[in-house]
């Protein structure tokens, strides 16, 4: 195991409680073993899940790093502190790992910690303006009163380097090249599902560079969330990713039993899969629906809309909720599942089988459609690993990464069902994912359905609910990838920290990878079938 | 001539209809400031026009926008009330549809959005989050309600309202145009309203 | 052939009436602002109709019920609605337009199609502007129309509403080559430019059927050419709104926008109508060669309805084929033209020139 051996070798380096099997390395180790770990012989570390900026009080401002083994599957956590509040340096991992782009940005942006050697320290999600750092501890909530003042974007990023006699040195990079016509996408406009804007350098119609600015919907869910009590911080989790409201739940749940030894019944288990899956048959409807909007189509958007709205009444019997469910709790389920919900489910199954031809009839083969789609928006797999690509996207570059397979929960491990990848890199890949995820879904589900046993739909749980002290994680696979909880506990009945991982913020930032040298029109196309949801992005 | 205090929907009654004592009021006022007959035809046609015309400009940044696109979809069809037309550019778009939590950040942006409308312009307020800030409202960076920041016409409440509370709520912003005068502004909204604080009271609170 | 109701008749009795009280000059004055105003009545009605066409017509194919609320069942005075609102909309200028091209740049887009829209022969003696060069005269006069829309997307001082412009610039003016070209094959064949002559040569049957395979050739060419002439999808990217939000007229409000709107429609009319006169024998009822019996029942149905009727059905086709497809991309469209459809209107133009000269039509 990496953990006992870097226990083993590394001076200072000690095991955090938690079920993430964290390693706590001295900051002057931190890049020595970051590198070793990346380009380790046998299982490089090649997929940093996550980095979580953490305020950790009187020991300092300091990162959590998450990261796994694609070739082994192994996972290793590195925790890193700086005692230094005032100028809360970390080295920078981006040239590792190319996600730490932007996750590191926003550490920045939540807690000030500068990374020295990151080419782009600019505010991820709050204005560029804006004063102090939200999640700090000592943050005066009323610092930042609401202004109507236009913000002005900057055209330059600073990078701070250490120089050698332990002084900080800023360097000032352009963000568009001298000749790019920018254009600005967003954050109102009909084909970025959201409050997404982003600045796009034109050559002509030709892309030179996409530069995302997030924030337009950033409600501060972390930040809330450490003075709300556990039940309470279970009502977040449906806004984030509102297309994946079963599973981001689930997870949060999960976590929440983990690290409280709450043991759910069988029952439980089954129900939750089965909406889980049912909630990815609507999320992918609802991705086909709007790709085709995207590049223009409308008729086939009814479509799509037409069998969604069918699993939405389904939700609705069981639930009581269309879009936002509140169904799973910690412990179990809100209610017991509607009588008819089993007979329902099969009729709406044997109608998608049905209709899922028809999809395909009217898009698919097109020819404009397959020449919008075929060899557009290349990812490598490459690229998609060291981003952090999860969900369908990475799995269309080859890329088997379902959280499904890789760390089963619920009853995955017991059912059986075909990972989808594909070969070709593109937004039809893309796309194809998740036209034969819809197929497989429907697959898991026909396994679970008729098997549902009896016993209890939610076992009774503590009155107020306290965590051990530790770092839990857990993680799901939702409909657009892995989403990930983050619970540091000080054994409060509210987190010390809690973080979600974004599945939609890694893809954000491979915009700029698949978009370059393609039309504007095939942004729109690539945006689509890349799927993110903004308040996923966001939080 | 009277302005009547019916303002007419479809197959829905006027007593199915809640809040109706706030459009008594704008008929009341209009009955005062003395309605003429050419006046109040004219008005009644443009009225009609307007309130069966209604073309959106969406701003949806959250869950709420999906709950829109459901309501666009087939099975409820928002076409067949005259709100078919959705235009991307606000020089077009007749309401502000603002959908989802409105952020510091985005707060700018709207305003700027409201204030690119050409008039006669109406403002929709859907879910709670675009209403009060909704389950976010402790947060550092959500606006705690838009009309701090522009006039609401009709406020649709819900996390996210559902396609039927949509309709009730575009319901009440065409029975709020139906008594309307083409000469004098829309409703004196413009001299009612005060940015920051006061609350201007729509259709469906 | 066809004479019951021909307009003629009628036009020369008031023409006649109107000379006996009055001097000449005053009387084609008079006349010609009646003309003026029946044509922009004509024009207004018919974009009202094809609307509401198109929103019924979209709905079928996706599942849904359409305008169904105002005025009476089917929706029927939704349009008008639209249409009231719009009017009384303000327009509005923004602070950075050159605001001389800014207001310019509608009444060109809508002149260029009421110019080509009053060359449409709606009826035996119902041609409204009569030329020697009358096809000639159409494809020049729809060419105004992009000048109108490149103009717009300049003056807006937008980059999106430029993107757009410079989008359908591109794509009109490609587009106008194939369309002339296929237009110049039926020309060839029928010996005429004259509108008028075009349609009355078509008395013993359709050009689609006299000219056989290229003639149906021509006509395809035709379609899909004049549906990019149109703006239409699958070549609708000077709009796309799901990129440029709403392409060249992004800033344009109230009326303005509308006759950006309105034009967009007609212009799918007056493709049609003019595939219609060239390809589909105009207002001349269906003839077959040898059935006299049928023929005479023919002639029964009014030249109008024929017109219109082929002309709807022109419309229902290009409309089945803009809500199916996707939309292309820039440099697909471009390659359609220059590398595809321009060559083989090419080919066919000389296939057409080469049976026409030995005989080969009917």
């Amino acid at each position: 195991m990496k953990r006992d051996e870097i226990i083993k070798t590394i001076e200072g380096a000690e095991l955090c409680p938690g079920n993430a099997g964290v390693v706590k390395v001295p900051l002057s180790q931190f890049r020595k073993v970051a590198e070793g770990l990346r380009y380790d012989k046998e299982s490089p570390m090649d997929f940093l899940r996550e980095v979580v900026g953490v305020d950790w009080g009187e020991e300092g401002l300091g990162a959590v790093y998450f990261m796994e083994s694609t070739v082994t599957g192994e996972t290793a956590a590195l925790k890193v502190v700086s005692d230094d509040r005032e100028t809360a340096l970390l080295p920078t991992v981006s040239d590792l790992w190319k996600t730490a782009l932007i996750k590191e940005r926003e550490a920045y942006d939540f807690l000030g910690i500068r990374f020295t050697g990151h080419p782009d320290m600019r505010r991820l999600f709050l204005r560029e303006d804006w004063i102090g750092w939200p999640l700090r501890k000592d943050y005066d909530m009323k610092s930042n009163p609401l202004r109507l003042d236009n913000e002005i974007n900057a055209d330059i990023t600073r990078e701070y380097r250490l120089r050698k006699d332990g002084t900080l040195e800023g360097i000032d990079h352009p963000i568009f090249g001298e000749n790019d016509f920018v254009v600005n996408m967003g954050p109102q406009h009909p084909s970025t599902h959201g409050a997404l804007r982003m600045r796009i350098g034109l050559d002509g119609e030709v892309i030179t560079k996409v530069d995302p600015i997030l924030g337009y919907i950033h409600r501060g869910i972390e930040k809330m969330n450490e003075s709300l009590t556990y039940p309470q911080t279970l009502g977040m989790t449906d806004r984030l990713d509102y297309l994946s409201a079963h599973q981001s739940r689930h997870a949060l749940c999960m976590c929440i039993e983990k690290a409280a030894g709450i043991e759910v019944t069988e029952r439980v288990k089954y129900i939750r899969t089965i909406m889980d899956e049912l909630q990815r048959i609507d999320s992918h409807l609802l991705f086909y629906s709007c790709l085709v909007l995207d590049m223009g189509a409308m008729t086939p958007f009814f479509y799509g809309f037409r069998e969604r709205e069918m699993i939405l009444d389904i939700f609705e019997e069981t639930t009581g909720g269309r879009l936002i469910q509140h169904y799973n709790l910690i412990g179990g389920v809100q209610d017991d599942i509607h009588p008819t919900f089993c007979q329902k489910v099969k009729e709406f199954i044997a109608h998608l089988r049905k209709v899922i031809p028809d999809y395909h009839r009217i898009f698919t083969g097109n020819v404009i459609a397959d020449t919008r789609l075929k060899g557009v928006g290349m990812l490598s797999k490459e690229d998609a690993i060291s981003l952090g690509c999860t969900g369908g996207t990475g799995r269309a570059s080859g890329w088997a990464n379902d959280v499904r397979k890789r760390h089963p929960y619920g009853l995955y491990d017991k059912i059986d069902f075909k990972q989808i990848t594909y070969d070709g890199c593109d937004s039809f890949s893309r796309y194809m994912v998740r036209m034969d995820e819809i197929m497989e879904s429907c697959r898991i589900i026909e396994q679970l359905i008729d098997n549902i046993p009896e016993g209890e739909y939610r076992v009774k749980t503590k009155p107020i609910i306290k965590l051990p002290e530790g770092i839990w994680t857990s993680a799901v696979e939702t409909s657009r990838g892995e989403f990930g909880v983050m619970i540091e506990s000080h054994g409060d009945k509210t987190p010390y920290r809690m973080h979600f991982r974004s599945t939609g913020l890694p893809l954000v930032q491979a915009m700029d990878t698949m978009c370059r040298g393609w039309k504007f029109a095939d942004l729109i196309a690539i945006g689509a079938s890349a799927d993110f949801v903004i308040p996923d992005i966001d939080r | 001539m009277e302005v009547k205090k019916m303002a007419p929907i479809r197959s829905m009654k006027y007593e199915e209809f809640k809040n109706n004592d706030y459009l008594e009021g704008l008929v009341r006022q209009l009955n005062d400031e003395g309605a003429g007959v050419i006046l109040t035809t004219v008005d009644r046609l443009i009225n009609w026009g307007r309130s069966n015309s209604v073309w959106g400009l969406l701003l949806g940044t959250s869950c709420c926008a999906i709950e829109f696109m459901a309501l666009g979809a087939a099975r409820y069809d928002m076409a067949r009330f005259g709100f078919e037309v959705t235009r991307n550019s606000p020089r077009q778009a007749d309401v502000l549809v603002v959908m989802g939590t409105i952020t510091y950040r985005t707060a700018p942006v709207m305003k700027r959005l409201y204030d690119q409308m050409a008039e006669p312009k109406y403002v929709v307020a859907v879910g709670g989050c675009t209403i009060s800030g909704g389950p976010f409202i402790k947060s550092y960076n959500v606006v705690n309600g838009i009309d701090q920041i522009i006039p609401v016409d009709v406020y649709i409440p819900g996390c996210p309202p559902r396609p039927e509370a949509f309709y009730y709520g575009l319901m009440q912003l065409q029975r709020k145009m139906k008594v309307e005068r083409f000469l004098g502004g829309v409703n004196g909204k413009d001299l009612q309203h005060e940015p920051n604080g006061k609350k201007e009271k729509g259709g469906d609170e | 052939m066809n004479d019951y109701y021909n307009l003629e008749a009628l036009t020369s009795v008031i023409h006649a009436a109107l000379c006996g009280v009055m001097p000449e000059w005053v009387a084609l004055t008079i006349e010609c602002v009646i003309v003026g105003v029946i044509i922009i009545l004509l024009y207004a009605v018919l974009a009202v109709i094809m609307i509401y066409m198109e929103r019924k017509v979209c709905a079928a194919f996706q599942c849904r019920i359409g305008p169904n609320r105002v005025g009476g069942k089917g929706g029927l005075l939704q349009v008008p609605a639209d249409v009231l609102k719009i009017l009384i909309k303000e327009i509005f200028t923004p602070a950075h337009v050159d605001k001389f091209l800014y207001s310019l740049a509608p009444y060109l887009v809508i002149l260029a199609s009421v110019f080509t829209f009053s060359c449409l022969p709606w009826n035996n003696g119902g041609l409204i502007l009569h030329m020697n060069i009358g096809i000639f005269f159409v494809l020049a006069a729809s060419s105004i129309g992009v000048l109108g829309i490149l103009l717009a997307g300049w003056s807006s001082d937008s980059k999106y509403t430029l993107m757009g412009a410079m989008r359908s610039g591109a794509m009109i003016i490609s587009y106008e080559l194939s369309i002339g070209i296929s237009v110049l094959t039926m020309v060839v064949m029928a010996g005429t430019m004259d509108i008028h002559e075009l349609v009355m040569g078509q008395a013993d049957g359709w050009n689609i059927f006299k000219g056989h395979i290229p003639a149906i050739l021509a006509f395809i060419i035709y379609l899909i050419a004049g549906n990019a002439e149109a703006n239409r999808g699958p070549f609708d990217l000077a709009e796309a709104e799901q990129e440029l939000t709403a392409g060249y007229h992004t800033e344009y409000s109230g009326m303005h926008f509308g006759f950006f709107y309105l034009a967009e429609y007609m212009n799918l009319f007056i493709t049609a109508g003019i595939a219609t006169t060239i390809f589909l024998g105009g207002w001349m009822p269906l003839h077959v060669p040898g059935l006299d019996g049928f023929n005479a029942v023919m002639d029964y149905i009014p030249g109008i309805v024929w017109f219109l009727g082929k002309t709807f059905l022109v419309i229902f086709l290009l409309m089945w084929i803009r809500w199916t497809y996707p939309r292309l991309r820039i440099d697909q469209i471009l390659t359609l033209e220059w590398k595809y459809l321009m060559p083989s209107a090419l080919v066919v133009l000389v296939l057409m020139t080469f049976c026409t000269l030995m005989g080969w039509t009917f």
